[in-house]
C-alpha cells in the first residue's frame, strides 16, 4: 500500500494526492491527518485532488470524514483542485460534500484558510 | 480492439486496475473526458461491491458497437450472498454496510444502460454499458 505524505506548512498541512488511491491508502490517510494535526496544532488542512482522476463514493466519504474530524480537532480543511468532470461525476453519483469547503486551486485555497482564521479568531 | 478484457478482484488493489483498465479502454473507444470518468466511477463502485459483499469477484471490460456507435460494457461478477430485495438496494442512501449507499444507484446514474441480476445465493451481476457520443 502507498501512503499519501502530509506536509506542513507553518501551521497548515498541505496533503497533495498523487496516487490512485486504493482504500487502505484513503484510510491511513484519514489516521496521518488526525494525529497530524493534534501533533502540529494545525489550524488548517489543504487537500489537493489536482492529479485525482475520479471520485467515487469512498473517497468522497474520505474527504467528508477528515473535514468533520478535523473540524472537532479545531482545524479548517479547503479541498482544492477538483477536476471539472470529477465534480459533475460527483453530483450525478449523489454525493454533494455539503460540509466541505472547496477551492479552485492551492493558492485560491491558502486564502479562504486566511479569510476564515480572520473571521473566527 | 474488440476482445475482452478481465481483472480478478480479490484486494482493494485489485479495483484500482479495475479503474486504470476501464480507463484505457474508455480512451480507446472514444468517451468524452466526463463520460470516461462517470464509467470509470461506476466501475470503480461495483467493483467494491463485490469486494466488500462477497469477498472478491471478476469483472470483464468489453468494447461493443450498435451501428456506427462504439461503446464499453462492463460485467461485475461474483458468487456472494446476493441481494434479495433489488428495488431497496437500488434506493440512495439503502445500505447494510457502513457505506453511503450511493454505489449501485448512483452507478446507474451515471451509465446509458444497466442491468442487476440477484438473488439470495445466487450471487450477483451488474451489467452496465457507456456509448461514445
Ligand atoms: N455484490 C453485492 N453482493 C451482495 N450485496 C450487495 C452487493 N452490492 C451491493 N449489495 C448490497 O446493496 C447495498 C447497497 O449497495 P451500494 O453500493 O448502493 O451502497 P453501499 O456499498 O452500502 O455504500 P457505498 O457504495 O455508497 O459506499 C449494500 O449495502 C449491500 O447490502
Ligand atoms: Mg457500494
Amino acid at each position: 500500500m502507498q501512503r499519501v505524505p502530509v506536509l506542513k506548512l507553518g501551521d497548515v498541512l498541505i496533503v497533495s494526492i498523487q496516487i490512485d488511491l486504493e482504500d487502505q491508502s484513503v484510510l491511513a490517510l484519514q489516521e496521518d491527518l488526525a494525529d497530524a494535526v493534534v501533533d502540529h496544532g494545525a489550524r488548517g488542512v489543504i487537500i489537493d485532488i489536482t492529479a485525482v482522476e475520479i471520485v467515487d463514493s469512498f473517497i468522497g466519504r474520505m474527504l467528508a470524514t477528515i473535514a468533520g474530524m478535523c473540524r472537532m480537532l479545531d482545524a479548517q480543511t479547503v479541498v482544492v483542485g477538483m477536476r471539472p468532470a470529477v465534480a459533475i461525476t460527483l453530483v450525478e453519483l449523489g454525493l454533494s460534500l455539503g460540509g466541505v469547503r472547496t477551492a479552485l486551486n492551492l493558492e485560491k485555497g491558502v486564502a479562504l484558510l486566511d479569510h476564515i482564521r480572520s473571521a473566527t479568531p | 480492439m474488440t476482445g475482452e478484457r478481465e481483472v480478478v478482484i480479490t484486494s482493494s488493489a485489485d479495483v484500482v486496475a479495475v479503474r486504470q483498465l476501464v480507463r484505457s479502454v474508455a480512451i480507446e473507444v472514444g468517451l468524452s473526458l466526463v463520460d470516461q470518468t462517470k464509467i470509470v466511477t461506476a466501475a470503480s463502485e461495483l467493483a467494491r461491491n463485490a469486494l466488500v459483499y462477497a469477498g472478491g469477484g471478476d469483472v470483464r471490460i468489453l468494447v461493443v458497437e450498435n451501428g456506427h456507435r462504439r461503446g464499453l460494457k462492463l460485467i461485475v461478477t461474483d458468487d456472494g450472498p446476493g441481494i434479495p430485495d433489488l428495488e431497496l438496494a437500488l434506493t440512495d442512501g439503502w445500505t447494510t454496510g457502513n457505506g453511503l449507499g450511493l454505489g449501485l444507484s448512483g452507478s446507474r446514474r451515471l451509465v446509458d444502460e444497466f442491468d442487476l441480476l440477484s438473488g439470495p445465493g445466487k450471487g450477483t451481476t451488474v451489467t452496465v454499458t457507456k456509448w461514445a457520443r
